[in-house]
């Protein structure tokens, strides 16, 4: 660095001996001095683009909100979907050794009822099963029963029978793994499971 | 005659040495109107003692455990120790005294057993002692009549060699040889026990010994079924939702499945006697209903049962063939039922009491056709219960924790069931005739077991 400095003065101080040496040109100096045109411009451009920046900023800033609405509304659908999914996967319960339908199951069923209605491309299985207390072959049939019964109120109300699987596992797949009226009263349910159809839900 | 009334003094003696060890008896609650318990009679077990080995043989010594257990778990014998061991086995002409010197010194009796110590066995009580020897390969266990004072039956084998496949079962064989010579009824040693535990089918010898994987697949498997000869057995399998039904070869492991089978929820298989038939319970949105299938040609499902609102299930044939047991909701609660084989004449088969008694389910027909076991519900758990099929009568043979899925030996007079007495669900075997109570497998989880007829297999030569 301080070399490169030393050469270009010492260059400089020969262009000085070279100029008193002859005599003074009029047009001798071609180097641009500043002036007040030169500072102006020099403004404007540096205001140009400083509008231009602005300008970019802005359009980027809304690009970004843009973007940010869209992902929102999509993420909105999309819980949306969501929404509508958890709705028809709910499970009912039932009482012990009972394939009978609750009464406070009844407007989740009804929710199910409309949701199927409103996407009638999508197939369901309703699988039924039981708590550990029965006799574990007994439980089979008794949690097709409580799957069948879920299914019958869903036909009853309009849906396509073909639009419906029953499965039961009896007390194979219990999802509470307690000994006590708690973890039994969890594990009398039907479960309600999306075969196909199920990408775009729409809420009824 | 003479010998009649020896072989009685026999029984005397056993009678006033042995008083048995009937202990085990578990009835207290009594379901109303039910006869309860364990109608057995003290003191009529013969005597038996299983005579110590003279040379160490590893393949003897286990031959001589196993028999010994499986005289014990038969519940046909006092099985009597002999204080001082091997001291006491030798020729009445021998001090009975410790001989640290050495086996080899002592005289040998010969093959007829004349020089045993027969007037010892019979003061301790017994009325047989089982010598076990080998000769070669073979396996030679000769039978000492102690009333008689002579040999009463010599069986022999070739066992496979100590830690072989079929080591085990051969010597099972052995054991129930000699039953046969001794009380004159066949046993159930020679027998394993199939069972589910964490949804595979598992198998165990009735001892409780070689616990084997069986199924295999990691499809959920239940409800395990024997043939009646014992080379096949039948369970069914989780598969997406259905129920397929399995029949497995028990030489080759080799396993088809059950034409038609599948497409619903199949379950609960049962061979009929013959082997030809299996009746199964399959349910639809019509309910679950009894069907069966011929095996033999694949063909010709027919429906039993017609449900409507009730549900059908859990068939067993009777040994004759003639008629099938069965779970039906019909009452309201499930109950046993039983059919003809073709589906008609269907009535309540085992009583009960409306609003008193609880569900009952899993019945199985006994080998002797006399007796149908099931469980109950009493007061919320559940319990083993037997039906006279003559009488019409239940009597309710178990009270101590939950009791359920009992599966009868072939003998007839054992059942296997899955208890949680314990503190954990594991399976049991009890004697119908003493009450004794035994832990057949000490691992939780076992259930759904199912007891084999007698392991048919040649190789056991019987002079």
């Amino acid at each position: 660095m301080t070399r490169v400095h030393s050469l270009v003065l010492m260059g400089f101080g020969v262009a000085l001996l070279v100029a008193c040496g002859k005599n003074p040109q009029p047009e001798a100096t071609p180097a641009p001095a500043p002036n007040a045109d030169s500072i102006a411009a020099a403004e404007r451009a540096r205001a140009d683009s400083a509008a231009a920046d602005s300008a970019r900023r802005a359009q980027e800033e809304a690009e970004r909100i843009a973007r940010q609405r869209a992902a929102d509304s999509a993420a909105a659908a999309a819980g949306a979907v969501t929404e509508v999914r958890n709705m028809l996967a709910a499970m009912i319960h039932f009482d012990y050794d009972k394939a009978a339908l609750r009464s406070d199951d009844q407007a989740g069923l009804d929710q199910k009822v409309a949701i199927l209605t409103a996407n009638a491309a999508v197939r369901i299985r309703i699988s039924g099963h039981c708590d550990e207390r029965g006799s574990d072959e007994y439980n089979l049939a008794l949690g097709n029963r409580r799957a069948t019964a879920a299914k019958q109120y869903l036909v009853s109300h309009g849906i396509d029978a073909s639009r419906i699987e029953t499965v039961s596992y009896g007390e194979e797949r219990p999802i509470a793994t307690g000994h006590d009226e708690d973890s039994w009263a969890q594990n009398r349910r039907d479960e309600f499971e999306i075969l196909s159809g199920g990408d775009s839900l729409r809420k009824p | 005659m003479t010998s009649h009334r020896l072989f009685l003094l026999g029984i005397a003696l056993t009678s006033a040495v042995s008083p048995g060890r009937l202990a085990a008896q578990d009835t207290t609650a009594i379901d109303r109107g039910v006869r309860i318990g364990i109608v057995y009679r003290p003191g009529v077990r013969p005597g038996v003692v299983v005579l110590p080995g003279r040379q160490v043989a590893t393949g003897l010594d286990s031959v001589r455990a196993i028999v010994s257990r499986d005289l014990d778990y038969s519940d046909r014998f006092e099985v009597i120790t002999l204080p001082g061991g091997d001291s006491v086995r030798g020729s009445t002409t021998m001090p009975a005294r410790p001989d640290p010197a050495g086996r080899g010194a002592r005289p040998r009796p010969a093959a007829g057993g004349g020089t045993l110590n027969y007037p010892l066995y019979r003061a301790l009580g017994a009325d047989f002692a089982i010598d076990v020897r080998g000769a070669a390969d073979t396996t030679v266990i000769v039978v000492h009549d102690i009333a008689a004072g002579a040999v009463r039956r010599t069986v022999q084998g070739v066992l496979p060699a100590l830690g072989l496949p079929g080591f085990r079962l051969a010597a099972h064989r052995l054991s129930d040889q000699i039953l046969q010579a001794t009380v004159g009824t066949p046993g159930m040693a020679a027998t394993r026990i199939l069972f589910v535990r964490d949804g595979k089918v598992y198998r165990i010898d009735q001892d409780g010994a070689d616990i084997v994987l069986t199924s295999s697949t990691d499809h959920q498997a239940m409800s395990p079924a024997w043939s009646r000869d014992g080379r096949r057995f039948a369970y069914m399998e989780f598969a997406d939702g259905r129920g397929q039904l399995f029949v497995q070869d028990v030489a080759t492991n080799r396993r088809a499945t059950v034409t038609t089978t599948g497409k619903t929820l199949d379950f609960t298989p049962a061979f009929s006697p013959d082997g030809r038939t299996l009746a199964f319970s399959r349910a639809t949105e019509e309910g679950t209903d009894i069907y069966t299938i011929n095996l033999h040609d694949s063909c010709c499902l027919q429906r039993l049962t017609r449900g409507g609102f009730s549900d059908n299930l859990s068939p067993t044939y009777s040994p004759d063939g003639q008629r099938i047991a069965f779970v039906s909701t019909r009452p309201g609660l499930p109950q046993i039922y039983v059919m003809a084989a073709d589906g008609t004449d269907q009535q309540l088969f085992a009583p009960f009491d409306y609003g008193v008694s609880g569900s009952s389910n899993a019945p199985e027909w006994s080998p002797d056709g006399q007796s149908v076991a099931f469980h109950r519900d009493v007061g919320g758990t559940l319990q083993v219960f037997v039906l006279d099929v003559r009488t019409r009568t239940v009597r309710q043979l178990t009270s101590l924790g939950r009791n359920e899925d009992p599966t009868w030996a072939p003998d007839g007079r054992h059942l296997a069931f899955v208890s949680d007495r314990s503190g954990y669900r594991q399976l049991w075997v009890i004697d119908l005739e003493t009450g004794r109570i035994r832990p057949l497998l000490q691992q939780s989880g076992a259930r759904l077991p199912a007891w084999s007829p007698r392991i048919p297999e040649a190789g056991i030569t019987n002079p």
